[in-house]
């Protein structure tokens, strides 16, 4: 099932049990998967045409009136596009603002660099008082949602909107604010987040085949970090990996290295290299900007032969 | 509660020179201009309770030109939202009275503002929310003439239409300058009136925009004309720092200004016509 098609049915439910929730689009709303919304709750769905800024600024008017709006774009057009708005209207007035961004990172594909956000949790994460989640398959998005909903405050879900292999089990409990160990090791830790959870979870059984245990932590919310996670399973396993869609400045690698930061453990990152994206398809691009298994691998080993050396 | 105007906005005049020379610097010209449309909506025309801040179906003031936060604490005080002087607490640390409006910190003020263009969609959101709601509440947004060189106000202002929100009454205070220079000359607005008019709004063009009495018609004329779909916008023609010479004299100077304590008894005094 797509990404999209779990939220936008997780949101009908929350919609349908409390007319305060409404969703407000800035004409995307078939890309997020909720035009069909429209016609089932006419009173609870907003399209504000392509103005992202107003929509920004309505839902937080909407919030000081008591209403729970969750408002969606492409990922650059929720975040960077509307940086100031999040700031004032929405984080700095504590409105009860969701923000969902689709299409993070290299996934945005065909739209190409324009449209390629690798900096949304960046900008996201320096406002003070964020949430940011990113969800790494069905199972977890659909576990999480409600959870999300009940969470008094501004958040950013940064949402894959495509079909994604899953990884939990469904049985799968999430708590928002603390990290899950996928796999257990004694010789580094992978950190990881979205999509690429199960690529770190391959390189894992790979590098275990060549005999380097990784332990594997799915970071679902990125801000705030559970620290007491990070650094337990740091210092365990005395190294560090980082592996995210998203620039390695500002996202998951700054976000553990400032957990990290008293800790004497070598860090390393496979995430975009300060660069921006580029038209193509999820293989090319994963190639191009180095998102791979290959590359998980081998930056892993990197992260391990530091060990005592830094 | 006093009820005559022109008594009213004489205190608030003072209000706002006294609690900016205490403090010694702030946005006087802005606060200045705006003072009889903040005394007809909270003395005559909106349904408020001081005594229940949060009363529900009340309406509601945001401030988008969040600068003029001084002359909003001024007026509240004068209403009874709180003590008079707190006002003197103004922008000092820890204060519940900010440079610009915000609705976390001070008693009577519904929405943060600051970071111009930004209110005027809160308040469209606000406007759809009394909507939905049905409460019948009456939304008055405030915006600067130099804000409205912001592109958030007109798609707000095309939203607004477009959702039929004859529940939002604007409030253009044009007193013609902005920090760099006359509108005019920065980056001309004209021709404004024809521009909301353009976007689906009731336009009230009101000639004198610091005469209490023709600000008070053109508000009762767009509650009278409410409905219909449209929001209506009033232009006030204002004066930058109007009701003290020398500080209307300084044009775009006024902005945000250095202000004595002794400048401001003098002030205070011209207006109360004791000088």
């Amino acid at each position: 099932m797509e990404m999209r098609a779990v939220y936008a049915e997780e949101l009908a439910k929350l919609m349908a049990a409390d007319r305060h929730v409404c969703v407000l689009d800035a004409d995307l709303a078939k890309a997020s998967g909720t035009r069909a919304l429209y016609e089932r709750f006419p009173r609870q769905m907003f399209d504000c045409g392509v103005a992202e800024q107003n929509m920004a600024s309505i839902a937080a008017g909407l919030a000081s009136y008591g209403f729970k709006p969750w408002i969606e774009s492409f990922t650059p057009f929720a975040t960077r596009r509307i940086c100031d708005q999040i700031a004032i209207s929405i984080a700095y007035a504590k409105a009860n603002v969701k923000i969902v961004g689709t299409d993070p990172g290299i996934s945005a594909e065909l739209n190409g660099g324009t449209h390629m956000s690798m900096e949304d949790i960046g900008v996201v994460r320096s406002i003070p008082g964020m949430v940011i989640f990113e969800p790494v398959d069905e199972v977890q998005l659909r576990a999480a949602m409600p959870v999300l909903a009940a969470y008094e405050g501004a958040l950013y879900l940064r949402l894959f909107r495509k079909a994604l292999p899953t990884v939990f089990p469904e049985d799968y409990r999430f708590e928002l604010f603390k990290a899950d160990t996928l796999r257990t090791g004694r010789d580094l830790t992978i950190f990881v987040s979205g999509f690429l959870t199960k690529d770190a979870l391959d390189a894992a059984r790979q590098l275990a085949a060549e005999g380097v245990e990784a332990e594997v932590v799915n970071v679902h919310t990125i801000k705030p970090i559970d620290r007491e996670t990070v650094i337990a399973s740091a210092r365990r396993t005395g190294a560090v990996l980082t592996v995210e869609n998203h620039n390695v400045i500002g996202g998951l690698h700054s976000a553990v290295l400032e957990a990290l930061a008293e800790e004497k453990i070598p860090a390393c990152a496979v995430g975009v290299q300060d660069r921006f994206g580029e038209v193509g398809k999820l293989p090319y691009l994963r190639e191009a900007l180095g998102l791979t298994v290959e590359n998980i691998v081998n930056t892993a080993k990197r992260a391990v032969s530091l060990k005592g050396v830094l | 509660m006093n009820t005559d105007l022109k008594t009213i906005c004489r205190d608030i005049r003072c209000d706002i020179l006294a609690c900016i020379g205490h403090l010694g610097v702030g946005h006087i010209g802005g606060c200045l201009s705006l003072v009889e449309a903040l005394a007809v909506l909270y003395f005559r025309e909106m349904n408020i309770d001081p005594a229940q801040p949060k009363m529900p179906g009340r309406d509601r003031l945001v401030c988008s030109k969040g600068h003029a936060g001084p002359a909003v604490y001024a007026t509240l005080a004068e209403r009874g939202y709180f003590d008079k002087k707190e006002l003197l607490t103004l922008n000092q640390g820890g204060t519940h009275l900010p440079s610009h409006c915000d609705k976390n910190l001070t008693v009577g003020v519904d929405m943060t503002t600051g970071s111009l263009g930004q209110g005027f969609s809160c308040a469209v959101g606000a406007a759809l929310g009394s909507k939905l709601e049905g409460d019948g509440a009456t939304i008055y947004a405030i915006i600067g003439d130099g804000e409205s060189q912001e592109g958030q106000i007109w798609e707000a202002a095309m939203f607004a239409a477009a959702k039929e929100l004859d529940n939002l009454v604007g409030v253009t205070d044009y007193n013609k300058l902005q920090i760099d220079g006359p509108v005019a000359e920065v980056n001309a607005l004209e021709p404004l009136a024809e521009k909301w008019a353009a976007f689906g709004w009731n336009v009230i063009d009101v000639e004198d925009g610091n005469d209490v009495e023709q600000v008070a018609a053109a508000f009762e004329h767009a509650r009278l004309g409410r409905g219909g779909g449209r929001p209506t916008m009033l232009i006030l023609n204002t004066k930058k720092g109007c009701g003290v010479k020398w500080i209307e004299e300084l044009g775009p100077g006024n902005h945000n200004t250095s202000l004595s304590a002794e400048q401001a008894a003098a002030a205070i005094a011209e207006i109360r016509g004791e000088a």
